[in-house]
């Protein structure tokens, strides 16, 4: 069973995933290429860490059809870390990316995704694309119209020639037309040339030359926890995108570990830490891919691709790069939510806000999720923290009926005993709680303190509806606090 | 005849029309109807991005073609209902072939010459390579 499981992730799309993976690679190299110059690093880094991600995951990833190597996300958080300490520093961060990332797979924490909220989401992807945008600024600076008209010419192309064909990657096309003219136009242009080297040849082993100290660790650690954070939460994504385009499942701790795994092969082979792409996994799908053979083919043909044409490759315009960073930003940015802003929720609008600003005031998208998470955390814990009470007199008028709603617990209680006439005129009460749940000791304490405040008057109280739970709860801390002389 | 109907939805007002049609040629050839819905992978991007988790995709794909099923549940035809993956066009015809039915019955979007140039056309994608006869309404 677990044999013919495997041989169907691997083989049971041959033709689909042998041509999906070579429209892939086609797309991934202007992408990989773009990334590592803004992560500041050669152009190399970013090949070999999309040739060996993609390799890596299709063995030992959990989402069969997925596409993993170099991304923007994950580009932009290591920027400053390159800037400050260097390429073997990046190196050695991306190790220990992958090993965070393996811990959270084994440990089966996949499932903590779930308190990632879907405004938090959308503010990250949003945030993303004008991250990727705003970093091509830097090449526009200084330019001239010749820059600007082939940044123009690579997005008609790139927007223009899927009318007419689908049958090629219209970015590849775009590249090699807008490249072919400032090589034989002899435009002077910058090129991906002048950004760094471009080497053709093979990664190799190499263990990150980098002092094996404390001081070390803690210069990658913060860099490794962020990239580890972006790059699962990216990749989950993803997962979950293809899971639903493919109606199928997949494990998503697999997955958590693949990618650390992968990451941990592309540090000691001289690559980037990088994770699931979405664009590119949804250009996998439509072209037909579906099993681990796909990515395995992206990788191996993407690598093959840089040996046999890598002279070329240096001569790409950076015009032409920007022009695909901005089609990979507008097509990251999630539109709908700016188009429907105004009906979204208020809560959900200002956490995906608040999420975007301070992803652009801290440039940390890890930061700018954490912060979402916990003001959508706020948000939440505020809304269920309503507590509705009415109040109902016997007719004699002895004995007097609170109905309590809600949740009561730590957020809730503050204005809860409020509500309560404990000057009253009756000698009984009763608080019904059949509709509300306690659940912690501040609801117990809340409690003991309105049953308090009434005995202090004479006034009897009692209880009725309390659900099972509430009761143990109830009797554990409420007993508790009885005894120890209230 | 048309003993087993397709009937193309994507929730619009074009839908609305086909769905009138394919109950009408049912009620005649006293067929059965399958309410096909076909979610693209940019649909898929939208819908995970968007909603909570996958029960609440699930419900809202329900959502779009409950304009369809409101209108079959006040007859007395057997129908079922497909949510399909892929690209719409050749998602439909694959599904079409395969169940060996009889006549698909789809929304054309009025689109003029430019429109189709640049979005496509589904109807006649469908009308091309499916294996039986295609009602495109308009």
């Amino acid at each position: 069973m677990k044999l013919q499981e495997m041989k169907q992730s691997w083989f049971g799309n041959v033709r689909g995933d042998v041509l999906a993976g070579i429209v892939v690679a086609l797309a991934l190299i202007p992408e990989a290429i773009a990334f590592s110059i803004i992560a500041g690093v050669d152009p190399m880094v970013g090949l070999y860490a999309s040739f060996c991600i993609a390799v890596v995951i299709a063995i030992v990833g959990g989402r069969p059809g997925m596409i993993s190597g170099a991304t923007g996300a994950m580009a932009l958080l290591m920027a400053d870390l390159v800037a400050d300490h260097g390429l073997q520093y990046l190196l050695a961060a991306t190790i220990l990316t992958g090993i965070i990332q393996i811990i959270f797979g084994i440990l089966k924490l996949s499932r903590v995704m779930k308190f990632v909220p879907r405004s938090v989401m959308v503010g990250f992807v949003n945030a993303l694309a004008i991250m990727i945008l705003t970093s091509q600024f830097q090449h526009f600076v200084g330019e001239t119209w010749v820059m600007y008209t082939l940044v123009g010419l690579t997005l008609a192309i790139i927007y223009l020639l899927p009318r007419v064909t689908k049958a090629v990657p219209s970015t590849l096309v775009a590249i090699i037309v807008v490249t072919a003219i400032a090589i034989y136009g002899n435009l002077n242009v910058g090129t991906v040339g002048d950004m760094g080297a471009l080497t053709q040849q093979l990664p190799v082993f190499l263990i990150p030359s980098i002092p094996l100290t404390m001081e070390t660790l803690m210069i990658i650690f913060p860099y490794a926890l962020s990239l580890a954070i972006v790059g699962l939460l990216e990749s989950l994504l993803t997962a979950n995108i293809i899971d639903d385009a493919t109606d199928t499942e997949s494990n998503k701790n697999t997955e958590s570990s693949g990618q650390g795994i992968a990451n941990v092969v592309t540090g000691f082979f001289g690559g980037m830490a990088g994770c699931a792409m979405i664009g590119q996994s949804v250009i996998n799908v439509k072209s037909g891919g579906r099993g681990r053979l796909s990515s395995l083919v992206a990788g191996v043909f993407l690598m093959f691709l840089i040996i046999v044409l890598g002279g070329l490759v240096v001569q790409i315009p950076m015009a032409a790069l920007a022009g695909v960073m901005i089609m990979v930003s507008i097509s990251t940015f999630d539109w709908s939510s700016v188009r429907h802003l105004n009906k979204l929720p208020k809560t959900d609008a200002t956490v995906m806000i608040v999420t975007v600003a301070i992803v652009l005031v801290t440039h940390n998208l890890s930061i700018g999720v954490l912060a979402g998470v916990l003001l959508s955390a706020i948000f939440f814990a505020a809304k269920i923290s309503k507590i509705n009470v009415t109040e109902e007199m016997d007719i004699r008028g002895q004995k007097k009926v609170y109905r309590v709603e809600g949740q009561l617990f730590f957020a809730s209680v503050s204005e809860f005993p409020a509500k309560f006439d404990f000057a009253d005129s009756v000698s009984e009460v009763v608080i019904d709680l059949t509709h509300a749940h306690l659940w912690d000791d501040s609801a117990i304490g809340a409690l003991d303190k309105i049953e308090m405040k009434f005995e202090e008057n004479n006034i009897n109280v009692t209880y009725l509806g309390l659900n099972d739970e509430s009761k143990q709860l109830k009797k554990r801390a409420g007993g508790l606090s009885k005894a120890s002389g209230h | 005849m048309f003993k087993r109907i397709l009937l193309a939805t994507d929730g619009s007002e074009h839908s609305v029309r086909s769905a009138e049609h394919a109950i009408q040629l049912a009620k005649q050839f006293n067929g059965t109807i399958d309410v096909v819905y076909v979610v693209n992978e940019e649909t898929s991007k939208h819908d995970v991005l968007h909603n909570g988790s996958k029960y609440e995709i699930e419900r809202k794909r329900k959502e779009k073609v409950q304009l369809a099923l409101d209108q079959l549940d006040g007859t007395a035809i057997d129908y079922n209902v497909q949510i399909l993956h892929g690209e719409p066009g050749p998602s439909i015809v694959e599904y079409a072939n395969k169940n060996d039915v009889d006549c698909v019955v789809i929304g054309s979007r009025g689109l003029n010459n430019l429109q189709t140039m640049i979005l496509g056309s589904v109807s006649h994608k469908v009308a091309k390579r499916a294996h039986c006869p295609v009602l495109i309404v308009k």
